[in-house]
């Protein structure tokens, strides 16, 4: 599996996507995590909220979601939603895997959420896309920039990192 | 699959920590998070069963410093060790930068280690990888007990591969932190490789 590099330009399109569903939605907060479990973007306004416990356990409900729904002869279920006593959750799955979440809470309704989230998913895989074609076109520069700063680290400072 | 990212300069890596039922992997997640500087790390979560058994799996997120301006953050899961676990233990195991194989030493529990050494072999294939392609470690657990199998024996039943391999005693933290370095140390090094490529 390759790895993946999220560069400032696709952080800025990712966030830009965010917080426009965020605020269309009315909600507290948005996020995109990858499959498994790592916070790719969120739409800012996340600052109470632990996203790294959020994006591990919301990639860990929706893989035991996607297994429930194969046992039931489903190829997966686009949605999770999980009602709180104030705040609520609302997972959809975007083309690739990734997982779109958005927080509410009274000030918005599950119709609105589910309404504006179905719109985002398209931004949202467009742009998980286009890395997708970048990747496979080999390195753009800016990714070739990253591969050349990581090469050149050393066993040393590796052994250095883990000394402490 | 190592997911960095570059707008906020963080190399982000998954180790999971595998092993047959109750061999101590999620008392190795307890002792680093036990022992770890409050700001390296996150929330240990524990999804487990009343008996404590883990039932899905156990997450710890650890900030281990900084290389050339990038944050290095390891997520550590734990796999359910009990057999009849295998679907949870295939949905952990993707996207695994890295695997801790936790053995337990005890000479009652040698086939417990061959077999989910197996399964995690199968689960691994299935996945498009093997033992052979993706950094492991082996961690020869509960060496404090007096019913231990001699680690040369361990050694040719367990590391076919001849991957680096810690004696631990995780209930007592020994050997813990060796292991989680040494895991750490083979993943961002294959990183650095890959990235020459």
């Amino acid at each position: 599996m390759k790895d993946l590099i999220l560069l400032a330009e696709d952080a800025e399109r990712l966030t830009g996507a965010l917080g426009r569903l965020c605020e269309e939605a009315k909600g507290r907060a948005a996020f995109l995590v990858d499959p498994n479990g790592r916070l790719l973007a969120d739409s800012g306004g996340a600052a109470n909220l632990d996203t790294t416990s959020l994006a591990s356990l919301v990639a860990g409900s929706m893989a035991a979601t996607g297994s429930l729904a194969q046992l039931l002869g489903e190829r997966g279920f686009s949605g999770l939603f999980l009602e709180g006593a104030r705040a609520h959750l609302y997972l959809a799955v975007v083309e690739g895997g990734a997982i779109l979440v958005v927080v509410f809470d009274g000030g918005s309704s599950l119709g609105l959420v589910r309404f504006r989230v179905k719109r985002a998913i398209d931004e949202v895989g467009r742009i998980l896309a286009d890395f997708a074609v970048r990747d496979q076109s080999g390195k753009g520069p800016g990714s070739a920039r990253v591969a050349t700063e990581l090469a050149e680290i050393t066993d040393e400072e590796i052994d250095n990192l883990l000394s402490s | 699959m190592s997911f960095i990212n570059y707008a906020a300069r963080e190399i982000n890596c998954k180790l999971v920590y595998y092993g047959p039922g109750l061999c101590g992997k999620t008392t190795n997640l307890q002792q680093i998070y036990a022992r770890i500087d409050p700001a390296a790390k996150g929330k240990l979560i524990s999804l487990a069963t009343e008996s404590e058994r883990t039932l899905f799996f156990d997450f710890l997120p650890l900030d281990l410093g900084t290389i050339r301006g990038f944050k290095t953050r390891f997520h550590l899961y734990t796999v359910p060790g009990q057999v009849f676990y295998d679907a949870s233990r295939k949905l952990i195991l993707k996207g695994a930068d890295g695997v801790v194989f936790v053995a337990d030493s005890q000479v009652e529990r040698m086939e417990a280690n061959i077999e989910s050494l197996e399964n995690l072999e199968e689960n691994l294939v299935e996945q498009g990888h093997s033992l052979t392609t993706l950094q492991h470690i082996i961690q020869y657990n509960k060496r404090d007990l007096p019913n231990v199998v001699p680690v040369a024996d361990l050694q040719s039943t367990l590391n076919e591969h001849n991957t680096p391999w810690f004696e631990a005693s995780a209930a007592k933290g020994i050997g813990v932190f060796e292991t989680l370095k040494g895991a750490a140390k083979l993943i961002l090094t294959d990183l650095k490789n890959k990235m020459a490529r």
